[in-house]
C-alpha cells in the first residue's frame, strides 16, 4: 500500500538572498497510515517545520510532499485549506480560543466544514465524552488545568475524523502524570479510530511509549530512522546515543565503571537484555561463574523488553572467558574488564 | 446654589443629551470605521495573514499623519472636506463628521496594538482547521482580543468627550460649548465647576462600564 504521508527530497527555506535558513534539508520519508510515527530532535532540528509542511501550514521550497496520494505543493490555497481540514493538529500550548466555551472550541473546526447547528452539538458532545471532558462543555479554556485543555485540544482536532493527527509536543507542556493521561489518550486514538499519529517531541520517552516508528533530526535532516526498538537497540548516529541515554540510563558512564571496578574486584560485564531473551542466570550456572549484579535497567519500548544488566563475574579466567563468549553470541556484550586489566 | 440655576439646568442637561449625541455618533462611526482600519493595519503588517506592503505602508503613514495634528486644527483643516461631504462646516453635524475621521484613525491604532498582543498560536490552530483568512479575523483576532479591545475602546470614548468638548468653537453644542457660554465668558466659576463635575460623573461611568465588560469578556 502507498504511505499515507510521503515527503520525497523535501526542503524548506526560510529567508531570502544571504540570510536564509535550511530548516528542512532534503528530507526523504514514508509515513505509513495507522500507525504513530516519531520525530525527535533538539529545538531548531526542524521538526515543527516538517509537521508543518504535512498541513501545508509552510510551503515547501523544494522536493515532492505527497499526502494521502495527493501533492500539496501543487494546491493552492482554497485546496490547501481542504487539506487541511482533513489533518488535525495539537499544540504544545494547546492553542484553545479563550473567549470560546470548551463545547465552542470543538465546534468551530465543524462549523469551517459547514456542518448545521444540530449535527454539531451531537459531535460534539460525543467528542467531549469520547477524551473524558463532557462536564466541562461549558467551562472556558482559562478555567481548565493544563492537561484538560490539551484534551480539548485533541478533541478539537478530531472533530471532522481526519485521518491524520498531528501532535506537536502535545505533552512537553505537562507533568508527568497528566503525560501519560495525554500519551494513554493518543494511543487509544491510533487503535479505536485507525488515526495516524505524528508525534514531534524532545523527549524520548515520548517516543518510547507511544510510537512505532521514529526518525531522528538533526540540523534539517532526517540522520536516522526506523522501528523504535531497532533504533533504541542499534543507534549508529550520536544524536540518537544521545536521546536513547537520556531516557535509559541502564549503561554505567565512564566515571560509574571507574567507581564499579574499585569497588568491585571481579570482572565488570555489560549484558544486553532485548527482546530475544537471554536467561543470565542459566548461563552463568552453566560455566560455573558467580555474578553479582552492579548495575542496569531493563523497561519496555513499543512494548517489547529491553535494556541492560551489568554484572560483576568472579570464577575461573578460563570459565568467565568462555561465559562471554557465549553470551556475546546471543546479544551485546560489553566487557569492562578489571581495575587490574581494564578491556 | 444660586437662583442662575433654575434657567441654567435646563440649559445644562440639553447640553448633556448634546454631547452624548456628538460622542455616541463619533464613537459608533469611527469606531467602526477604525476597527475595519485597525483590523486591515495588523493583517497586513510583515508575517501576518493578508501581508501586503503597501497597504501596511499606506495605512501606517496615514494614520501617523493624522493622528498627532491637534483636534482644534483639524476641524479648520479638514474644512473643505466637511463642507462637500456635510453642507456645512458649523454645526452639530460638521463636528461629529471631523470626530469621526479622526476617530477612525486613532481606533485603528488602538485596535491594531491590541491585535498585535493575540496569541499567534491560536491564528495557527484555525487555520490548521482549514478555516479562510477573512474567517479567522472575523471569528478568532477579534473575538480573542475582546477584552483589551474593550478597554481600548473605553479609552477612546473618553478621548472623544475630550474632543467634543472643542464643538462650541465652530457653532456646536455640548457641554464644553456650555462651560464657556455660560461659564467662562460670563466669569461664573461655579457653572464651569459644574460642566467639570458632570463630565467627570460621565467619564467615571464609561470607565467603569467598560472595565465590568472586559473582565466579563476574559472568562476567567
Amino acid at each position: 500500500m502507498a504511505p499515507l504521508i510521503s515527503f520525497q527530497e523535501v526542503s524548506k527555506v526560510f529567508g531570502t538572498g544571504d540570510r536564509t535558513i535550511r530548516a528542512v534539508d532534503g528530507v526523504t520519508l514514508d509515513i505509513e497510515a495507522g500507525e504513530i510515527f516519531g520525530v525527535i530532535g533538539y529545538s531548531g532540528a526542524g521538526k515543527s517545520t516538517l509537521v508543518r509542511l504535512v498541513n501545508a501550514l509552510e510551503t515547501v521550497t523544494s522536493g515532492r510532499l505527497l499526502v494521502d496520494g495527493q501533492d500539496v505543493t501543487a494546491l493552492r490555497e482554497p485546496q490547501l485549506r481542504r487539506v487541511r481540514a482533513g489533518i488535525g493538529m495539537v499544540f504544545q500550548q494547546f492553542n484553545l480560543l479563550n473567549s470560546r466555551t470548551v463545547a465552542g472550541n470543538v465546534a468551530y473546526p465543524l462549523k469551517v466544514a459547514g456542518w448545521p447547528r444540530e449535527k454539531r452539538a451531537a459531535r460534539v458532545a460525543e467528542l467531549l465524552d469520547y477524551v473524558g471532558i463532557a462536564d466541562k462543555a461549558k467551562a472556558y479554556p482559562r478555567q481548565l488545568s493544563g492537561g484538560q485543555k490539551q484534551r480539548v485540544g485533541i478533541a478539537r482536532a478530531l472533530a471532522t475524523s481526519p485521518r491524520i493527527l498531528l501532535a506537536d509536543e502535545a505533552t512537553s507542556a505537562l507533568d508527568p502524570d497528566t503525560t501519560q493521561d495525554v500519551l494513554a489518550l493518543l494511543r487509544r486514538v491510533n487503535r479505536d479510530l485507525g488515526v495516524t499519529v505524528v508525534v514531534i517531541t524532545h523527549e524520548m520517552d515520548v517516543i518510547r511509549s507511544l510510537a512505532h516508528r521514529v526518525a531522528v533530526m538533526e540540523a534539517g535532516k532526517v540522520v536516522e530512522h526506523g522501528p523504535v526498538y531497532d533504533v533504541f537497540a542499534a543507534p549508529r548516529e550520536r544524536a540518537t546515543r544521545r536521546f536513547v541515554a537520556t531516557t535509559l540510563k541502564d549503561r554505567p558512564t565512564p566515571e560509574a565503571v571507574a567507581r564499579l571496578r574499585h569497588r568491585h574486584p571481579g570482572r565488570i560485564v555489560t549484558v544486553g537484555i532485548r527482546e530475544s531473551g537471554v536467561d543470565v542466570t542459566a548461563a552463568l550456572r552453566e560455566h560455573g561463574v558467580d555474578g553479582t549484579i552492579v548495575f542496569g535497567g531493563i523497561t519496555e519500548i513499543d512494548e517489547r523488553p529491553f535494556g541492560s544488566l551489568t554484572l560483576e563475574l568472579t570464577g575461573a579466567d578460563a570459565a568467565i572467558d568462555a561465559l562471554v563468549a557465549d553470551l556475546r553470541g546471543r546479544t551485546d556484550v560489553d566487557d569492562l574488564g578489571t581495575a587490574g586489566v581494564p578491556a | 446654589m444660586n437662583r442662575d440655576w433654575s434657567e441654567l439646568s435646563p440649559i445644562l442637561w440639553e447640553s448633556v443629551r448634546e454631547t452624548l449625541y456628538i460622542v455616541g455618533v463619533t464613537v459608533g462611526v469611527g469606531g467602526a470605521l477604525g476597527l475595519v482600519l485597525g483590523v486591515l493595519l495588523y493583517a497586513t503588517r510583515r508575517g501576518n495573514l493578508l501581508e501586503n506592503v503597501v497597504v501596511f505602508t499606506v495605512l501606517n503613514v496615514a494614520v501617523n499623519v493624522v493622528r498627532p495634528i491637534p483636534f482644534i486644527i483639524f476641524i479648520t483643516a479638514v474644512g473643505p472636506v466637511t463642507l462637500a461631504v456635510v453642507g456645512t462646516t458649523i454645526g452639530n453635524e460638521a463636528v461629529i463628521f471631523a470626530m469621526s475621521i479622526m476617530a477612525t484613525f486613532v481606533t485603528a491604532r488602538i485596535v491594531e496594538q491590541n491585535l498585535v498582543a493575540t496569541d499567534p498560536g491560536v491564528v495557527e490552530a484555525a487555520r490548521a482547521m482549514g478555516a479562510s483568512r477573512l474567517r479567522i479575523l472575523v471569528t478568532v483576532l477579534v473575538p480573542e482580543a475582546l477584552a483589551p479591545l474593550i478597554l481600548g475602546y473605553t479609552f477612546l470614548l473618553i478621548g472623544i468627550v475630550d474632543m467634543s468638548a472643542l464643538a462650541g468653537y465652530v457653532g456646536g453644542g455640548g457641554l464644553g460649548n456650555f462651560a464657556i457660554v455660560y461659564g467662562y465668558q460670563r466669569f461664573n466659576w461655579e457653572v464651569t465647576l459644574v460642566t467639570v463635575l458632570v463630565i467627570i460623573g460621565m467619564v467615571q461611568l464609561a470607565q467603569l462600564l467598560g472595565n465590568w465588560l472586559a473582565r466579563k469578556a476574559l472568562h476567567r
